[in-house]
């Protein structure tokens, strides 16, 4: 009984950082999808999100305001919009104007923003890591006999309905809107997209403010999560998403989803069974290994490479 | 379409507003447990709002600014002629080069011992960006770990001096090779993998050797690091005021001068000095042999190389070993010259600064990646009120190179044969 408690601990605790990490990597599978190149500022844009966030936060409570759903909602707007502004404002300065260049050279392009980004907000806030309110307290506990206890916070159903939410609106979004079914068109056939009358440039620019937008969301929810953001708080979250995004094949929204949840827990389980220390070793490990023994993931579609 | 300008130029500006003012315009302070927002300096605000005018302004008349630009006249002024003589060119180069090093031996004797410190440091980075240079900018493959391979050239150092007691000289080919083995090893399950697949498992494997170092505690010592590493000698002289190792003498006793800490400091820039050289003869050689023609024809089309007959893993496989094996030759310099080595040193951020001097100098061009490496080096130095915004300005730069310049600045010319026109 104590193991299995230990067990499902671990579990929730996987799960919540997972749908996290899911919400980050649709950002990265929908851009490899339409334009096949590697958001690498994607993390920075996640960071973005939390700080605007917890900015929003301060000064809402600063003016004081007490109501905290209306707060959080508000923070989570606030997020949205400057994390989606930020993701289309790369997209137009950065990717653009190099897209259908040699493969490494939009890369390079979005290395030298996540750079940039990443100080753009140390200059600007500094390089300290900045409390996040415990807004969220509280839970429910679980316990067989009084030595461990299971906790399942309210902290955690929140990020599991929020990012159920989300992930719902997004397929009904891909699925029913006629962006959205436009962004599968795009996302199979450019070119001829284009020709069918499809404007790619916007359905493009569409793609980079939902992904980011998503990754506003998460910035919340894993910056209440954690207690605490800096600067650095996105790079190893995005590589981590990109890794779930990978995982699960990227170019597929349901592989993200599916990528998220196993590297949450299979991570969880790492701090939870070996050392804390090496979770990180344990994610970059599993992307080594996927790319290199099925590198279209879990639910990807082979690419073929045409002559 | 006046119209339409103005709509997408007043959108720009609301962006530019919306993406720079919260995070600009508000302080988050910690007080305690609490938070505060403070406003920002009025200075800020209106440089924020000037920034969104500017960018309304430029969108609204785009098309006449373009217009104008193109009127400049143009500031290179050879940009119009013919590009000059392949000999004369390479010639030219390489007596560039040759001044530089001649130039490079005896300037430490004239300057204070902060800059010849600095330049060590430069040629540390000369030797880096020329290693990741035939990686990424001959071989085409993008390496975002190649810091991995600098921090086991030093801690192959740092622990062999620690557990066995070797001397510098030993241990620069040991850790050179040990880097190149590492280099080798892990090359040969990822270089399959398609270019931006590689970069993030490259990147990867830098994090895991990060993270391996900071917690394998009994080995490494963790994030303390390892100090007390030895000072290169000089055919058994060593540099310090006392003798540290039985059997050696001190170099300023034998040759009878007044101790001074300066010795040393200009020696290690000799030693770094000649091996940057090495390394940039080396990989020179390297270039022109049948091995570096094929790095860039796999660079080019990798299809069409496989087809004459090329082995992908062989040819991938060498430049990635050859740049591994002089991150380990730089390393061991490093170590030597720190005393002192930590995981701090061996961050994605020092692989990012690597490849902007590869990116900035120009992809596969020897001395424009020489010349970048000590601009990259020195300027923030000089600038020191400037000295944070630099990572900054390394990002945007990469960014800008990308957009305008993708060759670099000073680009790479292949050894080619231009026929004469008949008749």
């Amino acid at each position: 009984m104590q193991d299995l408690l230990y067990f499902s601990q671990q579990l929730i605790n996987g799960l919540t950082i997972g749908s996290a990490y899911a919400l980050i990597a649709i950002g990265y599978t929908m851009v490899y999808g339409i334009i096949g190149m590697i958001n690498f500022a994607h993390g920075e844009i996640y960071m973005i999100g939390a700080y605007t966030a917890l900015i929003a936060i301060t000064g809402l409570t600063a003016l004081g305001l007490a109501w905290l759903p209306l707060i959080l909602i508000v923070a989570l707007l606030c997020a949205m919009i400057v994390s989606s502004s930020m993701g289309w404002a790369v997209e137009r300065v950065a990717y653009r104007p190099v897209r259908g260049r040699h493969r490494l050279i939009p890369l390079i392009s979005a290395i030298g923003m996540s750079i940039f980004l990443q100080n753009y907000v140390h200059l600007a806030q500094g390089s300290r890591n900045v409390g996040f309110p415990a807004l969220i307290e509280g839970g429910f506990n679980f316990s067989a006999d009084g030595a461990f206890e299971m906790s399942l916070s309210y902290m955690q159903i929140t990020i599991f309905v929020t990012t159920l939410i989300c992930m719902t609106a997004l397929s009904l979004f891909i699925s029913r809107s006629r962006t959205g079914r436009a962004c599968r068109a795009v996302s199979q056939d450019l070119g001829m997209a284009s020709l069918l009358g499809i404007d790619t440039n916007r359905i493009i620019s569409a793609t980079f403010i939902i992904g980011a937008a998503l990754a506003a969301v998460a910035g919340l929810l894993l910056g209440m999560y954690y207690g605490s953001v800096d600067p650095l708080f996105g790079f190893i979250a995005g590589l981590k998403a990109f890794t779930a995004a990978v995982l699960g094949g990227i170019g597929s929204i349901p592989g993200a989803m599916l990528g998220g949840l196993i590297l949450g827990v299979s991570e969880s389980m790492t701090s939870g069974y070996l050392s804390g220390e090496y979770k990180d070793v344990v994610s970059f490990g599993l992307l080594i290994l996927i790319l290199l023994f099925k590198p279209t993931g879990l639910l990807g579609k082979p690419e073929v490479e045409k002559i | 379409m006046a119209a339409n300008n103005y709509r997408h130029a007043l959108f720009c500006a609301i962006v530019t507003l919306i993406i720079s003012f919260p995070i600009l315009g508000f302080n988050l302070e910690a007080k305690g447990i609490n938070i505060t927002l403070t406003g920002a300096t009025t200075s800020t605000i209106i440089a924020v709002i000037l920034a969104a005018v500017a960018v309304f302004v430029f969108q609204a008349f785009r098309d006449s600014f373009m217009v104008m630009l193109g009127k400049l006249p143009n500031l290179n002024p050879l940009a119009g002629k013919e590009p000059m003589e392949q000999s004369k060119r390479v010639k030219l180069e390489s007596w560039v080069l040759t001044g530089i090093v001649v130039f490079a031996l005896f300037w430490p004797f004239l300057v204070s011992r902060g800059s010849v410190d600095l330049a060590t440091l430069v040629l540390i980075y000369i030797m880096l960006a020329l290693g990741l240079n035939v990686v990424v900018g001959l071989a085409g493959l993008l390496d975002l770990g190649y810091v991995a391979f600098y921090a086991v050239g030093a801690y192959t150092f740092a622990l062999l001096s620690q557990y066995i007691g070797i001397s510098f000289w030993m241990a620069l080919p040991i850790g050179a090779l040990l880097a190149g083995l590492t280099g080798m090893i892990l090359g040969f399950p990822v270089l399959r993998l398609r270019g931006d697949y590689l970069a993030i498992v490259t990147l990867g494997f830098g994090e895991i050797i990060r993270i391996l170092l900071n917690n394998w505690t009994t080995l490494t010592g963790g994030p303390n690091g390892i100090g007390g590493i030895p000072e290169p000698t000089l055919f058994g002289m060593e540099f310090g005021r006392r003798i540290k190792e039985e059997g050696n003498t001190s170099f300023h006793e034998t040759f009878g001068i007044a101790y001074s800490g300066e010795h040393k400091v200009i020696f290690l820039y000799l030693i770094a000095l000649v091996l940057a050289v090495i390394t940039a003869l080396i990989i020179r050689r390297f270039m022109r042999m049948p091995v570096g023609r094929a790095w860039e024809a796999l660079r080019e089309d990798e299809i069409a190389a496989r087809s004459l007959g090329l082995s992908r893993t062989a040819v991938k496989l060498s430049a990635f070993t050859i740049g591994a094996f002089f991150a380990g030759f730089a390393g061991t310099v490093f170590a030597s010259k720190q005393g002192f080595i930590s995981p701090e040193s061996f961050v994605f951020l020092e692989s990012a600064i690597i490849l902007a001097i590869v990116v900035l100098g120009g992809m596969g061009s020897q001395l424009g990646v020489i010349l970048a490496a000590i601009a990259v080096t020195i300027l923030p130095e000089l600038a020191r009120e400037f000295s944070e915004y630099r990572m900054l300005i390394f990002g945007a730069a990469m960014v800008l190179m990308m957009v305008w310049r993708p060759q670099g600045l000073l680009p790479m010319r292949r050894i080619h044969i231009t026929l004469n026109k008949q008749g």
